[in-house]
């Protein structure tokens, strides 16, 4: 099992914690993992992406190129990265920011407004959460419950009230 | 006890200075390795050791000189265009025989180049870089926990054999994140996640530590005298010769029946290494030779591979436009076919490249 994973959207969205959550709930289970941000001069609304791989092995190569699901949170991600799917592969589109959504054929695209959800809950951040859900309910590579541990443990001093909504938002996500 | 955690590359290697007793840090942020920098600036003086944040790259090597001549375990970090502003004083240090830990996580060059993960300071690394008859032991280590691993190996071997160390990675080992098992302790402070365990440090009999009740050390680099200057870089060659006798390393693999060879040091050793899985897999009998000391070059490996294997071919793969491939083509010396394929720039081999290249040429 090697699960090669891209998340991309804009800065602030949340895309780096989204894959930290997912290798790190992937560590949790004793999976081996890579996770690797776009780093660099960055601005809250400019681009922001980074790769998560999970396997059961060691992994020799941490580099992505196609990648087997795609977390895609806004236009300009997604025009970059649509090709970048291998055919099979799964994609998780927010529908919200993403209005030109036709891709490539032979992937499966769950087009879902994970922003306006989020929103309906009450905090437009947790769309990465949202889609987390969907991505756990569609594919086994981590346990819901792994992910949730994992909330309890990073979230920082004195932002623990975060916990719940997150948690929420990952519930509404599963459920979608 | 040991402690599994997720840390990024720039993390581990500041994690494990410390750990290894660093004392004194210098330095100037600067691109992949900012996090480093940052890690430090809040660890050092948790265990009350000196951070500065030096005004230039020039001022940081310049006070890891002074703290490394006062027998202090010290550390500099920079990325590619950094390193380069340090070469004055990396010289200097090896002229004066003085032990430190220089880190460069290298970026695309030359120039301000851009900051994407490069291979295309190891040139600068193992030939010098700086002016004069030296080398620096060269270490270039291939995983987040490997680098961890050769910061304490790094400052080791700086303090046994009196001469500036550098950790070779590049961008995406200092960015990327992967489980790491620490070294803790039960004894770990309660509200602290590390537990420094501070070995009992080699004495420095030439270190200048004040010199009430015994005569004064001179610790230079400056010898006006011809005889005297020869005569001083014979101890060193002496030094550099033993340090290239005991201390090459390298990881092998595959490479009792391997008719192609890859060799491939740091993070493009990972996807070398995927290559030869996958080539493998095809029936075709690939190996690789992951250099770990780039300098000293582990030539003797390639000694021994040539010495049993009549018909082999090598292909060096890096992520620049071709500087390791020297130090191999010497040490196979004619022996055996020498490729080589490189990107640069920010431009990664990928494992579909590899096969491509091995596959065409049959």
């Amino acid at each position: 099992m090697r699960e090669e994973i891209i998340c991309a959207g804009f800065g602030g969205q949340g895309i780096m914690l989204l894959g930290k959550v997912i290798a790190q709930a992937a560590m949790k289970e004793n999976k081996h993992l890579t996770w690797i941000p776009s780093y660099g001069s960055a601005m809250r609304g400019g681009t922001a992406f980074c790769t998560v791989v999970i396997s059961k092995e060691e992994i020799a190569s941490p580099y992505v190129d196609k990648c087997d699901s795609l977390f895609v949170f806004n236009q300009p991600s997604w025009d970059k990265f649509k090709r970048r799917v291998r055919p099979g592969g799964l994609v998780l589109l927010n529908s919200t920011l993403i209005k030109n959504s036709l891709g490539p054929k032979g992937v499966k695209i769950r087009k879902i407004p994970f922003t306006d959800l989020a929103a309906s809950l009450g905090n437009a951040r947790v769309a990465n959460m949202i889609a987390l859900g969907v991505y756990l309910k569609e594919k086994n590579i981590v346990k819901k419950k792994s992910c949730f541990e994992v909330f309890a443990e990073i979230v920082p001093p004195g932002k623990e009230h975060l916990v719940g909504i997150n948690k929420q938002a990952l519930d509404k996500g599963y459920a979608v | 006890m040991n402690k599994k955690m997720l840390m990024t590359g720039n993390e581990a290697i500041g994690e494990a200075a410390v750990q290894a007793g660093c004392d004194f840090y210098a330095g100037y942020p600067i691109t992949p390795q900012n996090e480093l920098t940052a890690y430090l600036a809040k660890r050092m003086p948790e265990e009350k050791r000196v951070f500065v944040q030096a005004e230039s790259e020039l001022a940081a090597i310049n006070m890891v000189m002074g703290a490394a001549a006062c027998g202090r375990r010290a550390m500099t970090t920079s990325s590619s265009p950094g390193i380069s502003l340090k070469q004055e004083g990396i010289s200097y240090l090896a002229g004066a025989r003085l032990p430190c830990l220089i880190v460069n996580i290298m970026r695309g060059g030359p120039g301000l180049g851009n900051i994407a993960p490069a291979q295309s300071d190891y040139f600068q690394a193992t030939k010098g870089g700086g002016h004069g008859d030296y080398h620096c032991l060269v270490l270039a280590p291939g995983s987040v926990q490997e680098a961890y691993h050769l910061v304490f190996l790094g400052f080791d071997l700086a303090d046994q054999y009196r001469t500036p160390t550098i950790l070779l990675g590049d961008g995406m080992l200092g960015q990327m994140m992967e489980p790491l098992i620490v070294c803790s302790s039960p004894a770990c402070r309660p509200g602290r996640e590390f537990v420094v365990r501070r070995k009992r440090l080699p004495t420095k009999p030439w270190a200048l530590n004040g010199c009430q009740g015994r005569g004064p050390r001179v610790v230079k680099s400056f010898f006006m005298q011809n005889e005297l200057l020869e005569g001083h870089n014979k101890i060193l060659q002496k030094n550099y010769a033993q340090i290239k006798n005991k201390e090459q390393r390298c990881e092998q693999l595959y490479l009792e029946d391997s008719s192609i060879v890859l060799v491939a040091y740091g993070s493009m050793a990972r996807i070398a290494k995927a290559a030869t899985a996958a080539l493998r897999k095809k029936k075709i009998k690939a190996g690789l030779l992951r250099p770990i000391s780039l300098w000293p070059f582990p030539a003797g490996a390639f000694e021994q591979l040539l010495k049993k294997k009549k018909k082999l071919r090598f292909l060096v793969l890096e992520m620049s436009c071709g500087q390791m491939v020297e130090d191999v083509r010497l040490a196979v010396n004619g022996r055996a076919a020498v490729d080589f394929y490189g990107r640069s720039g920010g431009g990664i081999p990928t494992e579909e490249e590899i096969l491509k290249k091995i596959l065409h040429r049959g």
